[in-house]
């Protein structure tokens, strides 16, 4: 059932079955580390280039997410995943090898939230029974991609994000499990001049703001009936310009607001503003997020992820970054 | 009121949300590091003109050719970038910066093969620098050819 203009109510009882989390090591040591299935020592995981390290990543966190519940790929109806690679190259490789129906996303760091909300929607509209979801990241592979060479020695500037080195996949089906997916809103592109791809938390901030108050909107809900309103990847940067944003609107997100970003790593690990990729608010909701639902220690969290729509190459010729969020609202089901 | 959600001025006004570059600090870091780098390089040029057959003039070459050794060594053993981080144009600017450009590439890119991989990305960030180390002393020489025939 559509609310609004961008959101779903979903109307049967959807729920994340199953997640698997894979991680590098600079986020297997991070706050969250304890809440990850996986956590590999370096950043090559074992793999002779970084490209293959990431796909091993996700491979493992799609291992780990169908083993919890004793599936095989064969059980699966549809493959939905994404990353940051040309032509999501991550993603096709892993389905190749699952052979599970397949669709390549790219939302760049939203990919997490449209993943799961289309992956609901399947499921929902009776589709399909049950689809996996998956997005990986790798900061050499996204250095060498969108930036410089790994090894390079120039600096970054402080408004510059850290691509986080993991994986994540859940799986979606009316299975019940202690955690359910309500609704979902579908982000605009929301472009407000930013050019500066050293500064994406000031550029996402917009369209976090813009999904955050359709959101609500749509709902009827206020702020505080959410325990958290998590963004994906705004940084120490966006953060607090999404939250003057909304309140400017009259919407005070201040008290349950957190950036995915900001809880992958600790102060301490020099990330500069904080963390971004697709894996990174992935990882939080499938890894830390999940669990505090299963634990019923919070009752119901809109996630917000957050996408900056860019490559290189029209960076570089001056051109502005669109952005986009998409989130998606899960909630406690208790059991556990 | 509504300040921040000002389409128009929103790359101003989120100014203040930026963390703050310290200029003088950053000058300084650069500054230290690459004197020490330089440091290094006097010391090197010295115990070759001490210890070998060169002089002033011929310890040029190999000083350089040490420190480009030194550089791609540390770029491979994953420390250039970092010190790079901390000095910014202080590791950037010396004949370090260039071979750790170089060595970089050639490792970022050494996956892809040697020929379409390295050989074709070596240049990939140093080809800039040369690019314009050569037009300039172009123009530069021309510049000093008129005035000199000028003077003279």
């Amino acid at each position: 059932m559509r609310l609004g203009k961008q959101t779903w109510r979903f109307e049967h009882d959807l729920y994340i079955q199953s997640t698997g989390t894979c991680a590098g090591p600079l986020e297997g040591k991070g706050p969250l580390g304890d809440f990850f299935d996986k956590k590999y020592n370096e950043l090559h995981c074992g793999e002779k280039n970084w490209e293959a390290a990431e796909r091993k990543l996700m491979r493992e966190a799609v291992d780990i997410c169908l083993k919890n519940v004793n599936k095989k790929p064969e059980d699966i109806d549809f493959f939905m995943a994404g990353d940051l690679l040309n032509q999501t190259v991550t993603s096709n490789f892993i389905a190749r090898e699952t052979k599970i129906p397949y669709l390549g996303m790219f939302g760049a760091c939203s990919t997490s939230m449209q993943t799961l909300a289309l992956a609901a929607q399947f499921v929902d509209t009776g589709y399909a029974d049950s689809v996996l979801v998956a997005v990986s990241s790798h900061n050499a592979t996204a250095e060498r991609q969108f930036r410089y060479p790994t090894e390079y020695g120039g600096s970054k500037p402080k408004t510059s994000t850290f691509t986080a080195t993991g994986a994540a996949s859940a799986l979606v089906s009316q299975t019940p499990s202690s955690v359910k997916i309500k609704e979902a809103t579908i982000g605009r592109v929301i472009d407000w001049g930013i050019a500066d791809a050293n500064d994406m938390g000031s550029a996402m901030a917009p369209a976090a703001a813009d999904t955050i108050e359709r959101h609500l909107k749509d709902t009827g809900r206020k702020p505080t009936d959410y325990d958290m309103i998590v963004t994906g990847d705004l940084s120490s940067v966006g953060s607090p310009i999404v939250r003057q944003l909304l309140w400017e609107r009259g919407i005070d997100i201040s008290e349950m607001h957190h950036d995915c970003g900001l809880m992958l790593y600790s102060p301490e690990q020099n990330v500069m503003a904080g963390g971004s990729g697709t894996a990174c608010s992935a990882m939080v909701t499938y890894g830390y997020i999940v669990n505090l639902l299963k634990q019923k220690k919070i009752q119901r969290v809109f996630i917000c992820a957050t996408g900056a729509l860019f490559n290189p190459t029209v960076n570089q010729q001056k051109e502005t970054i669109p952005c986009v969020a998409h989130g998606v609202v899960l909630e406690s089901a208790g059991g556990e | 009121m509504t300040r921040l959600n000002d389409v128009k001025n929103y790359k101003k006004n989120i100014k203040s949300y930026h963390p703050k570059t310290n200029y003088f600090l950053n000058g300084l870091k650069a500054f230290v590091i690459g004197g020490l780098i330089c440091d290094l390089g006097e010391a090197v040029q010295k115990f070759y003109i001490t210890f070998f057959d060169f002089n002033e003039k011929t310890a040029g070459d190999p000083t350089v050719a040490t420190m480009i050794l030194i550089a791609s060594l540390l770029t491979g053993f994953g420390v250039y970038d970092k010190i790079g981080q901390f000095a910014g144009a202080g590791s950037l600017i010396p004949v370090t910066g260039f071979a750790n450009s170089i060595t970089s590439a050639a490792l970022e890119h050494k996956s892809e093969g040697i020929v379409l991989g390295i050989a074709t990305n070596l240049f990939k960030l140093a080809g800039s620098v040369i690019v314009f180390g050569v037009v300039s002393a172009a123009i530069f020489g021309l510049i000093r050819l008129t005035v000199n025939n000028l003077l003279g």
